[in-house]
C-alpha cells in the first residue's frame, strides 16, 4: 500500500543503510525498495513476501525473494544473517508484531520499522468528535475492511521496544511528507514514524 | 564440434515439432568413469534430445535433468503419427516455462536408466548377455558426472541452467555442488538435499514387490520368457500414491465406482473404485515402458543422496560458486515436503548465496511440478530472463 509518503520513506531507509551491508527487506512487495538497495547502496538484498504476484514481480527484477508468512517467523534465515532488517508499514499488519520484531534482530544487527501513528491529532480528533473508528487520508481504511490488525502510537512502539529488550538508537517523525529528527509533540503530529531498533545487549 | 539442432516444428504453435533422440558414447576406455561406489564403468552410451538453438556465444543452454521414470524425451512428438508428446512438453517449446525460442534445451536419459542410456538392461561388455545385477551400483554423482560430460562434449563450458524436479531436482543440486563453476542457475523443483525415511520406506517397498515375483530370476529375466511385471507394476502402484496427495486424491477418484452405482460384494472383482482401476492402469502401462532392474538401482540412487553427508554439510556443499538459485515446493506434496526446500534454502542463505524460494499452493502433491506449469513458468521465465541479462551484462 504505497501511500503518498511512500517514496519519501524509501529515501529515508536508504539513508539508513550502510553501503554493500546484507538487507532483507520483510514484506518487500514487488521489491521497489530492494531494487533502489541494490543499484544506489550496492546492497545485497534479499526479500520476504508472502503474495505470489508480488514474489513474481520481485524475481522479475532480478532479485533473491523468500515467499514466507511474516506471523511464521523467519525460521528459514539463520541468526545474524544481515546486517539490517526493513519492515515498512507492515507492522500495524501482522498478527504477532512482537514475534516479528524478535525475528528482525535474531537475523539482523539492526531493525528499521516504519508504523503509522495512530497517536496523530487529526485521528484523535475524529474519534472524539464523531465517536467513529476513524477514516483519514494517511488511514484510509473503514474498520471493517483495514489491512491494520493493530492500532499504536509512537508511544506504544517505544513501550513495546522497551519491553523486548531492545533499544530504539534513533527515531524519525514524517510529519506532513517530510522526515524530522527529535520533533515536539512527535506523537501528536507525525503521521508515522521510523524506529531503528538494536538490541540492547549491543 | 556442430550441434545437430533436432527440431523441426514451426515455431509459435507452442511445440517443438518432430524431435529425435541422438546419442552419444562418453567415457571410452581407458577414460572409464570411475564410479562414487567404487568400480569403473564405460564406454558409457548417452541418449538426449535438444530443443531450441545454441546461441553463437553458447550462453543460452539449459539441461533438463528428469525424474525417476522419465528418459530424454521431454519435449515434441517422435513422429507425425505419435499421439503423446515429451513427458514436459507443457513446460518446454515456444512461448513457454523454458522458451525454445530463446534456450537451448537439453534433456538426457539417467545413466542406470532404460530409455537409451547405458543402464542394467543393456548387453554388458563380456559380450552376448545383458547386465542385469551385475551392472555396477550407482549413485547421483555417477548420474550427474555423465551429464556433465555430455555437456562438454556439446561444446557448452557453462549451462545457463540447470533444472530439475524430484530426482531431477536431486541431480541439479548434485551438479551445484560438484561442479558449480558450470551453471550460471540452477533450479529445484519438488526435491530436497536427500530422500527422507519414508520416502526409502517406499522404495523398499517397490524393490521388494519386484525382487518376489517368480519371474524376476536374480535380475536375469531378460533370458527367460517373461519379465517380472507383477512386481515392476505393483512398484509403480505403490509410488504412485506417494506422488498425489489427499486432495487430489479425492478431487480425481473419491470413492466413486468404476462401473455402476452398487457395490458388488465380490472379492475376485479387484478394480471396483475408480482410484484401484487407474492405479492398476498405471501399473499395467509402466510395465511397457520401464525395465525392472533400472527401476532398482535408480531408487537406490535415490536412497542413497545425502548432500550433506556427502560434501560434510550443505553449506559447504552449496557455499561454492556464484549460481543463482531457484528453489520451489508445493503446498501438498508430502514425498518432498516444503520443510525439505527450506532446509536448502537456510543452507543458502547462511553461505551468502543468492537464493529465491517459492512454496506454491497447489492440490496436486508432489506431481504439482509435472501439473502446474502455468504456475511455474510465472516464476521461472523471469528467473531465466534475469539470469541471461545478468550473464550477458556481464561478459
Amino acid at each position: 500500500m504505497p501511500g503518498p509518503d511512500a517514496e519519501m520513506i524509501d529515501e529515508l531507509l536508504l539513508e539508513q543503510v550502510d553501503d554493500g551491508s546484507r538487507v532483507i527487506d520483510l514484506g518487500c512487495g514487488d521489491g521497489r525498495l530492494m531494487e533502489r538497495l541494490r543499484t544506489e547502496r550496492g546492497c545485497r538484498v534479499m526479500g520476504v513476501e508472502l503474495g505470489e504476484a508480488e514474489v513474481t514481480a520481485v524475481i522479475g527484477r532480478g532479485l533473491s525473494v523468500i515467499r514466507a508468512d511474516l506471523d511464521q517467523g523467519l525460521g528459514d534465515i539463520p541468526d545474524d544473517s544481515f546486517d539490517t532488517a526493513v519492515l515498512s508499514q507492515t507492522l500495524q499488519q501482522v498478527h504477532h508484531p512482537t514475534t516479528v520484531l524478535r525475528e528482525m534482530l535474531r537475523v539482523a544487527r539492526r531493525a528499521l520499522v516504519v508504523v503509522p501513528n495512530f497517536g496523530h491529532w487529526r485521528i484523535r480528533l475524529k474519534v472524539i468528535q464523531q465517536g467513529r473508528a476513524p477514516v483519514t487520508d494517511s488511514l484510509p481504511y473503514e474498520w471493517y475492511d483495514t489491512p491494520n490488525l493493530h492500532v499504536c502510537s509512537m508511544h506504544d512502539i517505544r513501550d513495546l521496544v522497551d519491553q523486548l529488550g531492545m533499544t530504539a538508537v534513533r527515531e524519525i517523525s514524517i510529519i506532513g511528507g517530510r522526515p524530522v529528527e527529535r520533533a515536539w509533540w512527535a506523537n501528536l503530529r507525525a503521521d508515522s514514524a521510523l524506529f531503528v531498533l538494536e538490541r540492547a545487549s549491543q | 564440434m556442430s550441434i545437430e539442432v533436432t527440431t523441426t516444428g514451426t515455431p509459435g504453435d507452442g511445440s517443438v515439432g518432430l524431435v529425435e533422440t541422438s546419442a552419444l558414447r562418453l567415457f571410452s576406455p581407458p577414460d572409464s568413469l570411475s564410479l562414487a561406489g567404487g568400480g569403473q564403468l564405460g564406454e558409457i552410451t548417452v541418449s538426449y534430445e535438444t530443443y531450441g538453438t545454441l546461441s553463437a556465444d553458447r550462453d543460452n543452454a539449459i539441461f533438463v535433468c528428469h525424474a525417476l521414470t522419465g528418459d530424454a524425451h521431454a519435449a515434441g512428438h517422435h513422429g507425425a503419427s505419435s499421439t503423446k508428446p515429451g513427458w514436459w512438453d507443457d513446460f518446454i517449446g515456444p512461448g513457454k516455462g523454458l522458451d525454445t525460442d530463446r534456450y537451448f534445451v537439453i534433456c538426457a536419459n539417467v545413466l542406470g536408466g532404460c530409455q537409451g542410456t547405458t543402464g542394467p538392461s543393456d548387453e554388458s561388455p563380456d559380450g552376448g548377455t545383458r547386465w542385469g545385477l551385475d551392472f555396477p551400483f550407482i549413485t547421483i554423482d555417477d548420474i550427474v558426472t555423465v551429464h556433465r560430460a555430455l555437456i562438454e562434449r556439446l561444446g557448452i563450458d557453462r549451462l545457463l541452467a540447470v533444472i530439475g524436479g524430484s530426482l531431477g531436482g536431486m541431480q541439479v543440486l548434485e551438479w551445484a555442488a560438484r561442479f558449480p563453476d558450470t551453471i550460471h542457475s540452477a533450479i529445484v523443483l519438488a526435491s530436497g538435499a536427500k530422500l527422507s525415511a519414508r520416502g526409502i520406506a517406499f522404495n523398499a517397498i517397490g524393490r521388494r514387490a519386484i525382487l518376489v515375483d517368480p519371474a524376476f530370476h536374480d535380475g536375469d529375466y531378460y533370458s527367460h520368457d517373461q519379465l517380472p511385471r507383477f512386481g515392476l507394476a505393483l512398484a509403480r502402484m505403490v509410488a504412485h500414491v506417494t506422488y498425489l496427495s489427499e486432495a487430489s486424491i479425492e478431487m480425481k477418484f473419491g470413492r466413486r465406482l468404476q462401473e455402476g452405482d452398487r457395490l458388488a460384494y465380490d472379492l475376485a472383482r479387484e478394480t471396483e473404485f475408480q482410484v484401484e482401476s487407474y492405479l492398476h492402469h498405471q501399473g499395467k502401462q509402466f510395465v511397457e515402458r520401464f525395465d525392472a532392474n533400472s527401476y532398482l538401482y535408480l531408487t537406490r540412487a535415490m536412497d542413497y543422496f545425502d548432500l550433506a553427508a556427502t560434501h560434510g554439510s550443505l553449506t559447504d556443499a552449496l557455499g561454492r560458486g556464484d549460481a543463482r538459485f531457484l528453489v520451489v515446493s508445493y503446498s501438498t506434496d508430502w514425498l518432498f515436503p516444503s520443510s525439505q526446500s527450506r532446509e536448502v534454502v537456510t543452507a543458502m542463505v547462511s553461505a551468502e548465496r543468492d537464493v529465491t524460494m517459492i512454496e506454491f499452493e497447489s492440490p496436486y502433491g508432489h506431481d504439482a511440478f509435472l501439473i502446474e506449469h502455468e504456475q511455474l513458468r510465472g516464476v521461472v521465465a523471469p528467473f531465466l530472463e534475469q539470469t541471461l541479462e545478468l550473464v550477458r551484462g556481464s561478459s
